[in-house]
């Protein structure tokens, strides 16, 4: 990101940034930068909170009134910490625990499946709400991507290329796209946190999905393939996520 | 509160080990009035409209977005699977605040909302972005900007 700084600052282009990861900013020396102590992917701290989103914009715009850098200044509040029942999942769609991964891969997909079917009666209702949904970008219907994870995982033969994209894209969108999904449906349910932690912990840790994309991992890594490398390696499950999975 | 020696030890020694690029000096532009400027936003979070191709591994290019895209057309494409994508989910203005700069603008704090901002996609090497970025400049002089807020993911 300072890289950018440096490259519009040159053209006579002013910058000011955020700054996620104070100690790269410290290497980089953007000219001006306000860090933030918000979880990465939350730049402005809360979601529907426009008073604190305002305050962190001012503070990192402000920076502009300097005459001479580079500026690195601290921004002095951290993101709302939930704490308590608010962070924990109680998630109304009763699912049993996911089993370990002991189970036959049919057996996954038929509990998946069920699991999927219910999330998506919830996603609708979010859409409703929200008439927004960031999931789409694969450019696959929900029920597409189901059965081309459960395909994959059986080890039926999948297309190399498809609509311009290679197996290992349509991979990793989908993948984004079921995650958008899952995450989206269980906000629209009554009382639910939007802490990114509790969010992320019950993906990873209670459904069925977060099983299938395993598999899916897996399987990526039996192939010669680059970029299928690429992908099972590091574009389907989170690093911080991968102890439970053995990795 | 998150600081990286707070972060997951696999994470923070990945990032602690990210290879960063260092410069000689800091260009700065100096005497810019804010209450008089046009500001554009400029992501690295792989955002698009839902049109635009997504983005894939080693990307450099970057994607246009209408200060005026509806919230349903702005998608998030980016290669990484390690960070929170649950609060741009629930509010975009959580990567891109388009809603809160121009409400900076409504009450006079900046002169003006660009009609375009942009994104490229912070998986890849900054040096990789170099000729995009400089060209990008060009286009935000050609409309008036004077100031570009830069927004990591």
């Amino acid at each position: 990101m300072g890289g950018l700084g440096h490259f519009l600052e040159s053209e006579n282009i002013a910058t000011t940034q955020i700054s996620l990861i104070r100690e790269h900013t410290e290497i980089i020396k953007p000219p001006r930068a306000l860090w933030v102590s918000f979880p990465l992917g939350r730049p402005f701290g809360n979601p529907n909170d426009a008073d604190f989103q305002r305050d962190v914009l001012k503070q990192a715009l402000g920076l502009l009134k300097y005459q001479t850098g580079p500026v690195l200044e601290d921004y002095p509040e951290d993101a709302g910490e939930i704490e308590g029942p608010q962070a924990q999942i109680a998630c109304p769609v009763n699912f049993s625990p996911p089993p370990p991964e002991k189970g036959s891969i049919d057996e996954l997909c038929l509990n998946f499946r069920k699991e999927f079917s219910q999330m998506q009666s919830w996603h609708r209702l979010a859409l409703e709400k929200n008439d927004r949904s960031t999931s789409g970008i694969s450019d696959m219907s929900a029920d597409a991507i189901g059965e081309m994870f459960c395909s994959f995982i059986a080890g039926k033969t999948a297309e190399a290329e498809s609509d311009g994209k290679s197996l290992s894209d349509r991979l990793r969108l989908g993948a984004e796209d079921l995650k958008a999904i899952y995450l989206e449906a269980l906000a629209a349910q009554p009382g639910q946190t939007t802490d990114g932690l509790a969010l992320t912990d019950w993906f990873w840790g209670q459904t069925y999905a977060a099983l299938v994309l395993n598999e899916v991992r897996r399987r990526c890594l039996s192939f010669g393939d680059k970029d299928m490398q690429l992908a099972g390696k590091l574009l389907l499950i989170p690093r911080n996520q991968m102890s439970r999975f053995g990795g | 509160m998150v600081r990286l020696a707070e972060f997951e030890k696999t994470e923070r020694e990945h990032l602690l080990n990210l290879p960063c690029p260092t410069y000689e000096s800091t260009p700065f532009v100096a005497g810019i009035t804010l209450s008089k400027a046009r500001v554009a936003l400029l992501s690295t979070a792989g955002l698009h409209r839902r049109s635009d191709k997504p983005f894939g591994v080693g990307e450099s290019g970057y994607r246009l977005i209408p200060s005026d895209i509806a919230a349903n057309d702005l998608v998030m494409s980016h290669i990484s699977t390690n960070y929170d994508r649950s609060g741009f989910q629930q509010d975009l203005n959580m990567v891109l605040p388009i809603d809160r700069l121009k409400e900076l603008a409504d009450e006079g704090f900046i002169g003006g909302v660009a009609r375009y901002h942009y994104s490229f996609m912070g998986a890849t090497a900054p040096e990789h972005m170099e000729e995009e970025a400089k060209q990008l400049a060009a286009i935000l002089k050609q409309e008036g900007v004077e100031v570009v807020l830069l927004i990591p993911v």
